[in-house]
């Protein structure tokens, strides 16, 4: 029998290749488990928001004597948390709609204004989420662990305020747009540091970001107690000129400016760069196997401090974000740790850049509900905190998630690429 | 009398897969039963239930006639089964003493090792059955045959007398499988009873008294080496008639492509593994490397393709210097390399099909148009490598890790045969691939070398190198032993020549290399 036979024999009908409909569904896929993560969150922090209560804790000890009260109570309890909660971070349906018809009515809007003020403080808070979430997720794509976010978020910040109010007379359009390239160079020379230490001589990446976290801050500490400080008391910078605020967009007191819509483009860059350009690909390739990288001519080496660079910069457009488009100063406390937190956002959001603005809108509307279920239900903010962290349990342990809702039919993704172990 | 083992009906489903579908097996006692199956056949999964690393979802097993429950290894070695894994499992830095009773060590006085007494049964033990080792060496120190005799001295030490052995060959010599051969000829003479895996036929010939073939997960069927031949065992482990032999024509051998001289390389630890090696490869010819792991093929291979930058020495790729170029400049040359470890270097497992057909042509038209990548081109280039290759996937945007051994490796080829190319270095071509694949990949070795292609060869496998080189070199502690024509060359001198004979003992040394 001869080979030719053989491949005759062998010949199946030709795989048809199907078009993209698999890969939607795949997406839709994916999103199912960090859902259940967040799911199963709330209903593990609902635990906590009981316990925390010490008249709940109280009728639960007599929970054999009259159940009915102990479960009531807490029910009501849950219900008043998790509806401030939302009316927090979206706003009172009720307060919108009523606010709606006044300013249909009388002209007059500020009820209307009023009432978004929810859903504002959402965008807001989620907009340094999305860049900071960005620099990190393009990180592990490249198999690189960027710790350092919140240092590049400083030092982008400080380069941005610096630029913000020491130029004057400049006009918006150029202003602007110089401030906010002052921020991200910042941010990216300071990773790069980094990306070269690693590329060169092969220093783990989490240490040297650690460190050079601790160099910015201690560094804005004196460029604010010093050369940067405005005149006065505090150690905060001169004021930012207009010229170089990020643009408002929605009326006082709303607080809503055009960096909401910058991150998302920004977030459009970031899949484009890593999808349709062959930096992207190089950089990909680098971080699911840096070996084939290397068999397929790309430069590891290059690629590291390429990626770190523009995570640094993603990072440092966080910073530079909160300075022109919400303080329009800066001051050491400005960052409420967007760039640990981004870590975070970056695995719950699978380091795909849409996941990304997801997980941060998530983690904004947290954010912004807590003070409302603070205030509104007398619930500890650290309850949003202890929400948040078993978010990311369980989207760090998706084994765990599997098991307690039994979907079995949740693969593993082939495509998420976290980090590699201590020098790998 | 009651065989010493009996699965009866065993069954074991991974998600997706039957792994074993009701499979019988009897181990009579003192009998060499060899499992025979391609890659994927559920040989090593049927092996993992019965030394209790697997629970079965169905069967049962009889040691001795008797049912038993296997749930660890712990229970299989209280039964007297032993295995000995593809991959040995010894501390490298320790002794062969040490190693041997690692995990049930002998004390005196509480917790103190009593390693002299051990030794002295080890060595009672290694003269019974003529597996010559010094129980005081360092495992680091033995060729990798002795460190498999550890292995099995080590089943002994524990008095198991049911052995498996899994593809106990694949890093031996043919001199070292001889000597492997008698060892467990003279271990069943004392009563024990062997299971040996392994997918190589001849061996199953040599050794087998009786064969027991899987396919997909099932018995095939079970008979003797008596009953039966190569060709008909090849047909049961693969389901269709397959050609054995390799049809070619003689070489025509051109220009010569590649020019290794005096090279020099060094491996990860800095030791020499390549120490001056010179030879030429010819448009139109297939020169094979043969030698035993770890002689400095892959360290070669390395410094040829830019992966590893040699210490000193040329090579040159149609006359132009590439002593240290990079990968990229290598490729650029019009050349092609199908890496030894396909999963490690030559995929990127989470990528899809199509990603991985253009892993290191992405950046060149009309696969991207500057730096922005043209997605159509990438496609089309996809489908029509994935029909002409004949690579069995669902479709282009599959991850290569779906794939089976064979066709993330076709995936390779198609990848670098599609490219016009002049030199080829594959290096183990066909490892761990069912017997079609590679029949396969032999076909279009000789296709690209007719084609007037420059095809340096490496491979682990002595039947590989013989039946596709026109020219043999061998390769022994990073060195050229011998450059030999094929059709005037024999195994038993390729075999002497890679455990490191010099060439001038040989009978018919045809074209040696002079040291340097």
């Amino acid at each position: 029998m001869s080979v030719q036979d053989v491949a005759v024999q062998k010949a199946a009908p030709p795989p048809t290749p199907t078009l993209r409909p698999r890969r939607w569904v795949a997406a839709l896929q994916s999103l199912v488990l960090p859902l259940l993560a967040i799911i199963t969150a709330l209903i593990a922090s609902s635990v906590f928001i009981i316990i925390s209560d010490t008249e709940l804790l109280a009728l639960w000890r007599d929970f054999f004597a009259a159940p009915s009260i102990a479960l009531t109570a807490s029910a009501e309890k849950l219900r008043a948390a998790y509806s401030a909660l939302l009316t927090g971070g979206l706003g009172d349906p009720v307060r919108i709609w009523e606010g709606l018809r006044t300013w249909l009515a009388t002209g007059d809007n500020t009820a209307f204004i009023a009432s978004l003020e929810g859903i504002d403080r959402t965008l807001v808070y989620s907009t340094p989420y999305i860049f900071a979430g960005l620099a990190v997720a393009l990180g592990f794509r490249c198999g690189l662990f960027n710790i350092g976010a919140e240092g590049q978020l400083f030092v982008g910040a400080l380069a941005s305020a610096y630029i913000g109010y020491s130029i004057k007379g400049l006009p918006m359009i150029i202003h602007l747009p110089l401030a906010l390239a002052a921020g991200a160079a910042a941010g990216a020379v300071w990773s790069a540091i980094a990306g070269v230490l690693k590329a060169y001589t092969g220093a783990h990446e989490v240490v040297t970001t650690i460190m050079l976290n601790y160099v910015a801050f201690r560094l804005s500490d004196y460029l604010l107690t010093g050369p940067m400080k405005r005149s006065g008391f505090n150690p905060v910078t001169p004021p930012v000129e207009p010229s170089a605020w990020l643009p408002k967009l929605a009326p006082d007191p709303l607080r809503f400016h055009a960096g909401f819509f910058l991150a998302l483009a920004v977030a459009y860059f970031v899949y484009w760069f890593l999808w349709k350009t062959t930096w992207g690909f190089e950089i990909r390739t680098v971080g699911a196997n840096p070996n084939a990288a290397k068999y397929a001519g790309m430069s590891v080496a290059r690629n590291y401090i390429i990626a770190m660079g523009v995570s640094g910069a993603l990072a440092g457009l966080a910073g530079t974000n909160e300075i022109l488009g919400v303080n329009h100063f800066m001051a050491q406390a400005f960052s409420s740790g967007y760039g640990f937190d981004s870590i975070a956002l970056a695995l719950l959001g699978k380091s795909h850049p849409l996941g990304v603005v997801l997980a941060s809108l998530l983690w904004g509307f947290l954010r912004a509900g807590a003070t409302r279920m603070q205030s509104a239900a007398g619930i500890p903010i650290d309850i949003v905190q202890i929400v948040q962290g078993m978010v990311i349990v369980f989207v760090a342990a998706p084994a765990l998630v599997r098991m307690i809702w039994r979907a079995r039919f949740l693969e593993e993704e082939a495509e998420t690429i976290f980090t590699r172990g201590w020098g790998a | 009398m009651a065989p010493v083992l009996e699965l009866r009906g065993i069954t074991k489903r991974f998600p997706g897969v039957l792994a074993n579908d009701h499979v019988d097996f009897t181990l009579e006692e003192g009998e060499i039963h060899a499992l025979l199956g391609e890659n994927g056949a559920g040989k090593t999964t049927l092996m993992n239930i019965l030394y209790g690393l697997y629970t079965p979802d169905e069967g049962e097993i009889y040691v001795r006639g008797k049912k038993a429950e296997i749930h660890s290894p712990a229970d299989a070695i209280d039964m007297g089964i032993g295995m000995v894994h593809q991959h040995f499992m010894l501390v490298p830095v320790m002794t062969v003493t040490e190693n041997i009773v690692l995990g049930a060590e002998p004390t005196r006085f509480g917790p103190f090792l009593n390693l002299r007494e051990a030794a002295e049964h080890i060595r009672e033990l290694s003269r019974t059955y003529g597996l010559e080792v010094d129980p005081d060496a360092y495992i680091r120190e033995l060729p990798v045959g002795v460190q498999q005799r550890v292995e099995i001295l080590k089943l002994l030490y524990r008095k198991a007398d049911i052995l498996i052995l899994d593809e106990p060959t694949a890093v031996l010599t043919p001199q070292e499988v001889e000597e492997l051969f008698e060892v467990i000829r003279s271990l069943v003479a004392r009563g024990n009873s062997v299971i040996f895996i392994t997918h190589k036929l001849k061996e199953v010939m040599t050794i087998a008294d009786r064969v027991t073939v899987l396919r997909q997960g099932r018995v095939v069927g079970t008979t003797t080496p008596a009953e039966t031949n190569e060709q008909e065992l090849a047909a049961m482990m693969v389901g269709r008639e397959v050609s054995l032999v390799v049809d070619k024509a003689p070489a025509q051998p051109g220009d010569v492509v590649l020019t290794v001289e005096d090279l020099h390389v060094l491996d990860d630890r800095g030791e020499p593994a390549v120490r001056g090696v010179s030879l030429e490869v010819r448009a139109g010819e297939i020169l094979g490397i043969a030698g035993v792991q770890g002689n400095g093929q892959t360290e070669l291979v390395e410094a040829i393709t830019g992966l590893r930058p040699p210490l000193h020495g040329h090579i040159r790729i149609k006359g132009m210097e590439t002593t240290w170029a990079t990968p990229r400049r290598f490729f650029e040359t019009g050349a092609a390399h199908v890496p030894e470890d396909r999963q490690r270097d030559g995929l990127v497992l989470s990528y899809p099909v199509r990603d991985n057909l253009v892993l290191n042509t992405y950046y060149k038209p009309p696969f991207a148009m500057g730096f922005l990548i043209k997605e159509k081109p990438i496609e089309e280039n996809a489908t029509r490598l994935v029909q002409e290759f004949d690579i069995r996937t669902p479709d282009i945007y599959t991850p290569v890790s779906n794939l089976s051994g064979g066709n993330q490796q076709k995936v390779i080829v198609a990848r670098e045969f599609s490219r016009p190319i002049d030199l080829l270095v594959a290096s183990q071509p066909t490892r761990g691939l069912d017997v079609g694949s590679i029949e396969y990949i032999h076909r279009r070795l000789v296709e690209k070398r007719d084609q007037g292609c420059a095809v340096l060869l490496v491979s682990s496998e002595l039947d590989e190198i013989m039946a596709l080189s026109d020219r043999i070199a061998v390769m022994y502690e990073g060195q050229i032993m011998a450059v030999l024509p094929a059709e005037a060359t024999t195994r038993e001198q390729l075999g002497l020549l890679m455990a490191g004979v010099r060439p001038e003992t040989l009978s018919q040394p045809v074209e040696t290399v002079e040291e340097s």
